[in-house]
């Protein structure tokens, strides 16, 4: 059985980030960037079912630019097997990267794909429910637990009221959650390791990435909170309370 | 003019909360407002839909595949309903955000995932970075606009309202690939964390399961919902529909208590919202006293027990 877990570089999650003056953006200039939270968790559920004997190649994807080899490296460091890069520097919309990872997972013929539930930048929690749309296959977002057997995922998942679980057939789209697992660490020699892994660039002008898209106006910062004040005892906070109307 | 289809968020046959907060938001944007709801029987939910003020009219689409809700079966199911709508909306819960991108794609069109504000019918701000940046964004053209609705972000609508109630059935394909296993949620009676008015959250700082009864308790007194910090879920203290924060819930409460809570950036992005924050923590340099409107630094054994009795 064969995943596709794709993986994006994104600004580190203990950045804190500074939107430009000019309202264009976020500063990227000179910031961390790392794999993005939820794709390592991906990758690690991939990994372990490898290892339990259930997949039997894991094959890293990202779309994104030269740069983003570094977290392809990174995720084969970990132990992935081949990476494939879209390599692009045009800014990608979630219906344009299932649209990409929908051709993909047809030319490798995967079984199943894990993805993160969502990308810590855009937050967009997209991609995977519209990549499961376009394959026509089933979804299992926000997993906290994973189980392969007998041509079907069981997949426990995250909802606003607990928990739930529900059973598909494979293929499948799965999106982690946080809860599924804790990422291995990446030691040296597997970092040597990686560096010889094979890795295929792919261009972009292979899709058809021709959908609408949504157009940034201007980014900004948000709605600064009024400055807050220390209390010294329960009855100061109390009386504060009660001032506001609070209690 | 707008029509705005709404896809209702229904739990137990019974309409959720957060509907009210997507009618909100489609109330700001204009025109004609009517509700989808989804359910194995008719009644409860479509009844309570109708009651929100603003909706012109309720689908009560019904039928045994709805006695589970899951993304898909129900995004067909929208979709077969979608012709003639402007706009397709949900609240952006862990159903909304399961579904709506899964309409998205079947429509061919981009998703505005958490719409914070209206600017305009196809013009939105959205935040990004967990909220630390908001991105204002345009649907150029005139495609069908899927959004799902940043709860924390708006109102309750009054439910004075008496809008229709149709029945409509819908003839789409829906695929047998996905079974609903089981379900635990948490429940309780303690006011939902989406729509209360009133947040007592733990941290990691509450050190164990049994001394949660401490925020219970507290929560309890001032007829608040209970949340809690990633750390807390994590180490086992509680489960996980109570996490605030960026991958947790994002709450907007009148009051926000935060109890050894150091104050990530990941925390602070569900509580951003929030009107009045309260910090109880022991370290004086915690984060979080740089968003709380008012701090208080001491032992949270002791000053909760205090503030319980003061109260
Ligand atoms: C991608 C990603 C997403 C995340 N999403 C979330 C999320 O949605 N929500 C979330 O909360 N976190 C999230 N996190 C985790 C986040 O980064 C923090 O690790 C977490 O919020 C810390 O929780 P905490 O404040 O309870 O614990 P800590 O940071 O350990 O803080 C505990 C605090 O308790 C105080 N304390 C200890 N004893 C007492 C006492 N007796 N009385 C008073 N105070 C005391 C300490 O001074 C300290 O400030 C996410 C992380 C990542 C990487
Ligand atoms: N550019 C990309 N390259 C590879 N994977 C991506 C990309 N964008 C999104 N994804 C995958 O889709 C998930 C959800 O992203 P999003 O819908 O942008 O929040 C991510 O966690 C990744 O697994």
């Amino acid at each position: 059985m064969k995943a596709l877990v794709p993986i994006k570089r994104v600004v580190d999650y203990n950045v804190r980030i500074r939107v430009k003056g000019d309202g264009t953006g976020v500063d990227l200039n000179g910031v961390k960037m790392s794999v993005n939270p939820f794709d390592e968790i991906a990758n690690e559920a991939a990994l372990k079912l490898k290892e339990a004997g259930v997949i039997s190649e894991v094959v890293v994807v990202t779309i994104g630019t030269a740069k983003a080899e570094d977290q392809l490296r990174s995720e084969l460091a970990r132990g992935a097997d081949r990476g494939i890069h879209v390599v692009t520097d045009e800014e990608i919309q979630p219906l344009q990267a299932a649209r990409i990872l929908a051709e993909l997972v047809k030319r490798e013929n995967a079984d199943v794909v894990i993805a993160g539930k969502q990308a810590i930048d855009d937050d967009n929690n997209q991609t995977p429910q519209m990549l499961a749309t376009l394959l026509d296959w089933p979804q299992a977002t926000f997993a906290s637990d994973i189980k392969i057997d007998g041509g079907k995922a069981t997949v426990q998942r995250e909802i606003d009221a607990g928990a739930e679980t529900l059973e598909v057939d494979l293929p499948a789209v799965i999106s982690a959650d946080l809860r599924l697992n804790e990422p291995r660490f990446i030691k040296l020699p597997d970092i040597m390791k990686a560096k010889r892994k094979p890795l295929d660039k792919v261009e972009l002008s292979e899709f058809d990435i021709d959908v609408p898209k949504l157009e940034v106006v201007s980014t900004s910062n948000p709605p600064a909170r009024e400055p807050g004040r220390m209390v010294k005892s329960v009855e100061e906070l109390v009386a504060a309370l009660k001032d506001k109307g609070l209690v | 003019m707008a029509k705005i289809l709404i896809v209702a968020e229904t739990l137990g046959g019974e309409l959720h909360p957060t509907t009210g907060k997507a009618v909100a938001c489609a109330a700001q944007i204009g025109g004609e407002i009517d509700i989808a709801v989804f359910t194995e029987a008719k009644g409860a939910a479509a009844d309570a839909a109708a009651k929100l003020d603003g909706v012109s009219k309720v689908l009560q689409v019904s039928n045994a595949e709805n006695g589970a809700i899951r993304a898909a079966t129900l995004a067909p199911q929208v979709v077969a309903l979608a012709e003639g709508y402007t706009h397709i909306l949900a609240a952006n819960t862990t159903t909304g955000k399961d579904i709506m991108p899964r309409v998205a794609a079947l429509l061919g069109v981009p998703q505005v995932t958490d719409i914070m504000a209206v600017h305009g019918e196809r013009e939105f701000d959205r935040p990004i970075y967990a909220g630390n940046a908001v991105n204002r964004v345009k649907a150029p053209g005139d495609f069908t606009l899927v959004g799902t609705v940043r709860t924390a972000s708006f109102g309750n609508v009054a439910e004075s309202g008496s809008a229709a109630v149709e029945d409509a059935s819908v003839s789409a394909d829906l695929p047998a690939h996905t079974r609903l296993v089981g379900q635990e949620t948490g429940g309780g009676d303690r006011p939902d964390l989406q729509t209360a008015a009133k947040v007592v959250s733990g941290g990691r700082g509450v050190g164990s399961a049994e001394n949660f009864s401490v925020i219970f308790s507290l929560a309890d007194k001032i007829g608040a919902g209970c949340g809690a910090s990633r750390a807390a879920v994590d180490s086992g203290f509680v489960p996980n529909d109570m996490q605030v924060g960026q991958t947790g819930k994002i709450i907007a409460p009148d009051l926000y208590v935060a109890v050894g809570i150091s104050g990530a950036i990941q925390h602070l992005a569900g509580i951003k919202d929030a009107g009045t924050i309260v910090a109880i923590n022991t370290d004086e340099n915690a984060p979080i006293f740089e968003v709380a409107d008012l701090g208080l630094v001491g032992d949270l054994f002791k000053v909760c027990p205090e503030l319980e009795a003061a109260l």
